[in-house]
């Protein structure tokens, strides 16, 4: 098992949020395939798992950052994570080893599943499996809405961002590069520093 | 012809569209690979993107056929390293420069306001790919019924969405 993080988490004097000195490039690159390998369903519950739960590599307050700052930025949140991650045990060597491992097999295996799509994906089974796969995926993807928008939103009013945005990709056709950056900047305004929090924010 | 570069600048360019998650992209990405370069229709988009849901690991894999389909292996390697590079590079960058910035206030703001936007742009993602995935009540009944259970209890997704593959056969198959 993990000799490094078992040493680093029984080190007296580490602090919790230190990261175990000198993970293996080839341990993280391997905890991050398997986690690549195995995610069915969502990679998030899987990171938590292994990088929190089992190796120690980082800690639940580190997690929850590091995952608001994947949701932030443009990348999906696995990668994003990874590249956080693995930057935070290793650097840029760390980063790369972390995002090819979770991205391999995934990508192996809609390698092979395009090519057989390709070839069969005409025939009337598929076709039919593939309309109930369709329609399940929409529902899949309405329930990450709905679990976000409980978890980040932080005012009533930011469902009129929500609105806005849809309207403006699904009715104006504004393009998904100007409505994030138009009604982005109106949000950040509207949820810009405020006097009160400045005292709290600055402590 | 060769469709190499077209794989490298349409998605290095979707990648950094992906703000929340890989359905932000989903319209552009319709635009870009069906209707401008015919890499693939409409219909074949949606399956493949929800094939890849059952895939493990970050659930935008099904790139990587597009690329197959436009570039052979070598497209897949390509469209791979566009639509992951410049948002991991970004993510590098930011996550340097993230921890300097803990006392900036603005810090706050800019999570606080890109929150809704990201999650708007989910919606008008997955409002895109509806329309061409959900063509009746039976699709409207299983999309419902997947969100539904997902609110309501601990499941897998991907069982569910296996599930939609099961539910796919019974409703669909050509008696």
């Amino acid at each position: 098992m993990s000799d490094a993080a078992a040493k680093a988490s029984l080190q007296p004097g580490a602090a919790a949020a230190a990261a175990p000195a000198d993970v293996p490039i080839g341990q993280i690159f391997l905890e991050f395939l398997t986690i690549g390998a195995t995610s069915f369903g969502g990679v998030v519950p899987y990171l938590r798992a292994s990088l929190v739960t089992k190796r120690h590599w980082i800690d639940d307050k580190e997690f929850v950052e590091m995952l608001s700052i994947s949701q932030s930025l443009p990348g999906l949140n696995a990668t994003n994570m990874a590249v956080l991650v693995g930057e935070k045990l290793r650097g840029a060597l760390g980063s790369i080893a972390a995002i090819i491992g979770v991205c391999l097999p995934g990508a192996v295996l809609m390698f092979a599943v395009g090519i057989f799509y390709h070839r069969h994906g005409d025939h009337v089974w598929i076709t039919a499996a593939l309309k109930g796969v369709a329609a399940a995926a929409v529902g899949l993807i309405l329930s990450t809405v709905v679990g976000l928008s409980q978890k980040s939103l932080t005012g009533k009013f930011d469902f009129v961002f929500i609105a806005l945005t849809v309207l403006a990709v699904n009715r104006l056709h504004l393009g998904v590069p100007r409505t994030l950056i138009g009604v982005g900047i109106i949000a950040i305004l509207w949820h810009r520093p405020r006097k009160e929090q400045k005292e709290s924010a600055v402590q | 012809m060769n469709q190499i570069p077209a794989l490298i600048r349409v998605f290095s360019y979707l990648s950094l569209l992906t703000v929340g998650g890989g359905m932000a992209a989903f319209p552009e990405m319709k635009t870009l690979t069906v209707e401008v370069h015919k890499w693939l229709t409409f219909p074949q988009l949606i399956h493949l993107y929800s094939v890849g849901q059952m895939a493990p690991g970050p659930n935008m894999m099904m790139i990587v056929a597009i690329g197959q389909w436009a570039g052979g292996t070598l497209g897949a390697l390509v469209v791979l390293v566009a639509f992951f590079g410049p948002t991991a590079i970004l993510a590098f960058i930011v996550a340097r420069a993230w921890r300097k910035l803990e006392k900036w206030r603005w810090r706050t703001s800019i999570q606080q306001g890109l929150a809704p936007v990201s999650i708007g742009l989910l919606l008008a993602g997955c409002f895109s790919m509806a329309k061409g995935a959900i063509t009746g009540t039976e699709t409207a009944a299983i999309a419902v019924g997947v969100l539904l259970i997902l609110l309501r209890y601990k499941v897998n997704p991907a069982l569910l969405v296996l599930g939609g593959a099961a539910l796919g056969l019974f409703s669909f198959l050509p008696k």
